[in-house]
């Protein structure tokens, strides 16, 4: 259980580094998608460049006023929903680090080996928290069509965590440790 | 007082369900943190610092503000009964704009969403009625995330009371991670298929540490308790002792040949306020 703080993008040697349990404080660049954003951004043009930011399974509670958006409360979403798209996700937009809750499946686990990337769990519900890391809203995306939970928000983050390595990219899964106890 | 200043209740109802964690959970999640090492104790760690955020900076603690849920219990002598529904719809649309909340209610065919968190049947509300004049209304916003886990069984009423504990066990470590655990159970056995979903969720509003009043009930909540914390789940799925921080049983007279069992899953937010209207429309929120 080693600590991190880091800085994104992250490279493939410093991903493979990283071991179930270790725990990583984050800044960068990362933006939310949720279900209807993985689809989306799967059969759209993406106008933006997603590689060097971390993918955040969140549908964020935000705020407009005068001087633009900000974020009011923003935790993690549950991952597995997202299972169905994650392979094809990784493989299209070569993400290095995705955060969110609850875990993921075997698909992504595959592919999390296959394009050198990992999964890390942020405490779910724990949105005033995560919010107070949010340094700036850069950008939003698809926010017409589909609304302010499912739409794709670009967030500058600044140590972001506790983030816990939960699926790492030598297919190692705390969630199989944890099934191995029951 | 006016009726408009109620609506303004229900804003002050719903903020504080929102805002501020009842006592009785915070206790638990504390007692928790005592128990727990490594990666579960980060988990806590990170719950009871944005429990504290969140009441400090008056800001929702969860980013899924929930569906908009309200037990009511109307006394019958409270003179404009008929008023009461629309002042909570108001006070909905309102608290939406100036908590703020997630605008969480969607058309399940068109995906429309009218930004206010009410549609149809939403608010959810559930209606009893008691003697005097006082209006008591629970705020319970529900998280999407824990409610994915709820589950019916119909089960053999041959496999008896230890068939149910098994259910219940198993259901709950099925959900793993995702309901955000530590969580809350709420477990409505009899009636029939509805009734039994809508006792456990009503289990909920007891608050947690509190055993049902009937002792065999009491003993069976105990026993699932241990059962399910021995499974290692943890917080979050990551591993650790506390999967559930309670489970609540009620039940209700089944028919001969139903065994309707009724899970409700409640993550750590286990988000609940009260507020009381008096018949002159004063109010206040606890």
């Amino acid at each position: 259980m080693t600590e991190y703080h880091i800085n994104l993008p992250l490279t493939d040697e410093q991903v493979k580094k990283f071991k179930v349990g270790d725990i990583l404080y984050v800044s960068g660049n990362v933006f939310t998608a949720r279900d209807e954003a993985h689809h989306t951004m799967l059969t759209k043009k993406v106008p933006f460049d997603p590689s060097n930011m971390a993918l955040y399974h969140c549908g964020p509670l935000m705020n407009k006023n005068k001087t633009g958006w900000e974020v009011v409360s923003a935790g993690p979403t549950t991952s597995s929903r997202m299972e169905i798209f994650e392979d094809r996700f990784l493989k299209k937009f070569n993400v290095k680090l995705i955060i969110g809750k609850g875990g993921m499946g075997k698909n992504t686990q595959k592919a999390l080996q296959k394009y050198i990337s990992i999964y890390v769990s942020y405490t779910g519900g724990a949105g005033a928290l995560a919010a107070d890391k949010v340094e700036r809203v850069i950008d939003v995306f698809w926010l017409d069509e589909l609304g302010m939970p499912e739409a794709v928000w670009l967030f500058r983050v600044k140590e972001y965590g506790p983030l816990i390595v939960s699926m790492d990219a030598h297919g190692n899964s705390i969630y199989d440790k944890v099934n191995k106890v029951k | 007082m006016s009726k408009r200043d109620v609506v303004d209740g229900i804003v002050d109802l719903i903020r504080k369900a929102e805002i501020e964690l009842p006592y009785d959970v915070i206790k638990a999640l504390k007692k928790s943190y005592k128990t727990e090492q490594g990666v579960a104790k980060t988990q806590i760690e990170a719950i009871l610092k944005n429990i504290d955020l969140a009441k400090k900076s008056k800001r929702p603690m969860c980013q899924d503000t929930g569906i908009q849920t309200f037990f009511i219990e109307v006394g019958i002598d409270f003179p404009e009964i008929n008023t009461i529904k629309k002042i909570i719809e108001d006070g909905v649309k309102k608290a939406t704009k100036e908590i703020p909340l997630r605008p969480n209610t969607m058309d399940p065919f068109t995906g429309e969403n009218h930004n206010d968190n009410t549609g149809n049947h939403i608010p959810y509300i559930t209606w009893d009625f008691t003697e005097g004049s006082d209006v008591k209304i629970i705020s319970f916003p529900k998280g999407g995330g824990s409610e994915n886990m709820s589950k019916l069984g119909m089960l053999k009423p041959g496999v008896g009371i230890e068939g149910v504990k098994d259910f219940v066990v198993e259901e709950v470590i099925k959900a793993a991670g995702q309901p955000c655990p530590p969580t809350v159970i709420g477990v409505g056995i009899g009636g029939g298929a509805d009734l039994s979903l809508k006792l456990g969720k009503k289990a909920l509003l007891r608050p947690v540490g509190i055993r049902n009043k009937n002792k065999s009930i009491a003993k069976i909540e105990e026993e699932l308790i241990k059962r399910i914390n021995a499974s290692g789940i943890g917080p979050m799925g990551l591993g650790g002792k506390t999967t559930v921080l309670d489970v609540h049983v009620e039940k209700a007279h089944r028919h001969p040949a139903s065994l309707p069992v009724g899970i409700a899953v409640q993550c750590w937010a286990d988000r609940r306020a009260k507020m009381i209207i008096h018949k002159d429309f004063s109010w206040e929120v606890k």
